[in-house]
């Protein structure tokens, strides 16, 4: 079922990338193949696989339940906060925050997980920035006030 | 003797203190990656290729990092095989069928030291290999024009459909989409916009680094999150450390015998270390299996699949440095990083950058010797690390994937989009779909793409060109075949089966 499902979103990403890839045209060209060909070939390929799945789906996995799903849409917006904050509280606060969380979803307990959360912060934004000379973020929001 | 000279400059290059410490460093880094268990070579590599390259160190050097912590992986996988029970990485499958046993009888010590030599051997096969057959190789891809190399692609990935996953049309999906990926950007022979979304970040193309962190760091760590490994006991190695005479005489031979089946499966693209090990553990168990000790704790069965997975590691660099097309997915974000230097691998790259490629065999050796001595009398160290909670590895490997791809670009874009990339990933993988056809179609998409048009325009339009000559007909001969025997083996066991 999954298999299926899959398949049918997958024709559907097929049919938007047609639609996107048709107009595509260079204004002047000396090849016989535009830029246009390629993703075109792709698309029906794609397509092609897609179909075959939808035919012929494989065996059903297991999808996580319960409290494993709830963890995972929680790694998931941890992920996403962390990607989306790296910038504006910088890399240590971010860090220390992001690996607390982190952490406490591995089943870490409250103060393990927030020292080293802190010490990952503050250690790797050391070791990174000022010894491996990786420029990273020390925010926005604090330069702002 | 060209070769010789070329090997001697290659040591040159890699005896620069510089590379030395970074040779070293990756073998440590890659033992540890490699024992963990979820940590493979390549999400190793994928994690380090951008801190490397962020840090300016040199193509050669960065390179030599990589190479060492793939090496590195291939030796690590083994330890938490034999003391767990769990295979470090995927090539350490097989490991574990003899080493676990070995490790419950109070053998630990010598699972340990015969897997570290016999690794020792297959990767020091695997490089002489590499040294002999890879000029040859690539002198012989000179003549190579357009036509060929598409088609040497087209084989690439009709190799991983047909070795690669449970379902062929799963691979295939998967190197399309990674191939599709590829695409999106200014087109390079015309300066058109594809898919971008009038995004400007979007223009330069999905950034290399984004994808190979999205899909093997992210994904994994929350594939990490559904499988918690408790209850497992680290079994502590006692008594005597050393094989003795007895073990070594009794191994050489599929020692030998599982390097030299190892190397030749490493140099066809697509198939890897997983294989390699399979292959051999196999074939030693029904060559010498006479008292039915395999399974139960044969020093053979750990001594076969180690010297075939780093064996196979080795060989994957041939059609890498050669053709430009990766041996394994390991090797294919190895493609990438060069490709971040702007360097196209290909059969020039051994006329053009010597210091590249044979610096690059000339640290695979130093390495694997630095990875013997890390690994036998060093081992316990290693095992200690088995003990580091998730709660405290995984915010570190977030941490470190979030680092390296904010240092290619430095734009919040980047690290949406690897975090969305990980999520898909992690679907496709919870479908069952291979993640290495994916990479290895972003990285060839780019070149296909480009040799395919080549071609055409050679040919003004006319398809004909791609079977027009005898190079062009083997490979699409083998391409066939290799998509087919896998097909009518399975048909045939099913037929004699029922």
């Amino acid at each position: 079922m999954s298999d299926r499902i899959f398949a049918i979103a997958w024709l559907v990403v097929c049919a938007a990338i047609a639609w996107l890839a048709w107009p595509i045209q260079a204004p002047f060209s000396y090849e016989p193949i535009g830029p246009r060909a390629f993703p075109l070939l792709l698309c029906g390929l794609m397509a092609a696989s897609a179909t075959w799945l939808l035919v012929k789906p494989g065996t059903e996995h297991g999808w996580p339940r319960g409290p494993v799903r709830l963890k995972l849409a929680g790694l998931i917006a941890g992920f996403g906060l962390y990607a989306w904050l790296f910038e504006i509280l910088g890399f240590p606060v971010a860090t220390a925050l992001a690996a607390t969380g982190i952490g406490r979803l591995y089943g870490g307990r409250w103060l393990p997980c927030l020292v080293a959360g802190v010490a990952m912060g503050v250690g790797f934004y050391y070791f990174f920035d000022r010894v491996l000379d990786v420029t990273l973020p020390l925010g926005s929001l604090w330069k702002a006030g | 003797m060209d070769s010789l000279a070329q090997l001697a400059h290659g040591f040159a290059v890699a005896g620069k203190p510089l590379n030395l410490f970074v040779a070293l460093c990756g073998s440590f880094i890659g033992t540890v990656v490699g024992l963990l268990p979820g940590l493979g070579p390549i999400n190793g590599v994928a994690i380090l290729l951008p801190i490397a390259f962020a840090m300016k160190l040199p193509p050669e050097t960065a390179l030599i990092l990589l190479a060492a912590v793939y090496m590195g992986c291939e030796y690590g996988g083994r330890i938490s095989s034999i003391l767990l029970n769990i295979p470090g990485d995927a090539g350490a499958l097989m490991t574990a069928l003899d080493g676990y046993p070995l490790a419950k009888k109070g053998l630990a010590g010598v699972a340990l030291s015969i897997s570290a030599w016999s690794s020792f051997v297959g990767g020091t096969v695997a490089m002489v290999g590499l040294a002999l057959f890879a000029p040859i190789l690539a002198r012989w891809a000179l003549a190579f024009g357009p036509a060929e190399y598409f088609v040497l692609m087209v084989f690439a990935i009709c190799c991983l459909a047909g070795m690669v996953g449970d379902r062929p049309v799963k691979t295939l999906l998967a190197a399309a989409i990674g191939l599709f990926l590829s695409t999106v950007g200014i087109d390079s022979g015309t300066g058109v916009y594809r898919f971008t979304f009038e995004d400007v970040h979007l223009a330069d193309g999905i950034q290399f680094v984004v994808v190979v962190i999205g899909l093997f760091s992210v994904s994994e760590m929350l594939v990490m999150l559904e499988q918690t490994h408790a209850g497992q006991t680290v079994i502590k190695s006692t008594g005597r450390k050393l094989f003795n005479v007895k073990e070594f005489a009794m191994t050489w031979w599929s020692i030998v015998r599982s390097s030299l089946v190892g190397f030749g499966i490493g140099v066809l693209p697509g198939a890897g270390a997983t294989i390699a090990s399979a292959i051999t553990y196999m074939t030693e168990k029904n060559l010498c299996d006479k008292e039915g000790t395999f399974g139960k704790g044969d020093v053979r069965g750990v001594a076969a699949p180690e010297a075939a997975n780093n064996a196979s590691a080795g060989g994957s660099f041939v059609p890498m440095l050669t053709l430009g097309v990766p041996g394994s997915g390991t090797t294919a974000v190895m493609v990438g990083a060069l490709t971040l230097y702007n360097i196209t691998p290909g059969p020039l790259l051994f006329e053009q950058q010597p210091d590249i490629v044979w610096g690059l065999i000339a640290s695979l050796f130093i390495a694997n010797v630095m990875l013997l001595v890390m690994n036998i009398p060093m081992v316990g160290i290693f095992a200690r690390m088995l003990h580091v909670p998730n709660w405290l590895l995984v915010p570190g490997i977030a941490a470190v994937s979030f680092v390296g791809v904010y240092a290619v670009h430095a734009t919040t874009f980047d690290l949406v989009l690897m975090v969305a990339l990980g999520v898909f990933g992690w679907m496709l993988r919870k479908l069952h779909f291979p993640m290495a056809p994916l990479i290895l179609g972003f990285v060839l998409g780019d070149m296909m793409e480009q040799n395919l048009r080549r071609a055409l325009s050679i040919s003004d339009g006319h398809l004909g060109i791609l079977f027009s000559s005898p190079v062009t007909w083997i490979l699409w001969t083998l391409a066939g075949l290799v998509l087919l025997v896998p097909v009518l083996l399975r048909r045939l066991k099913r037929a004699r089966a029922a």
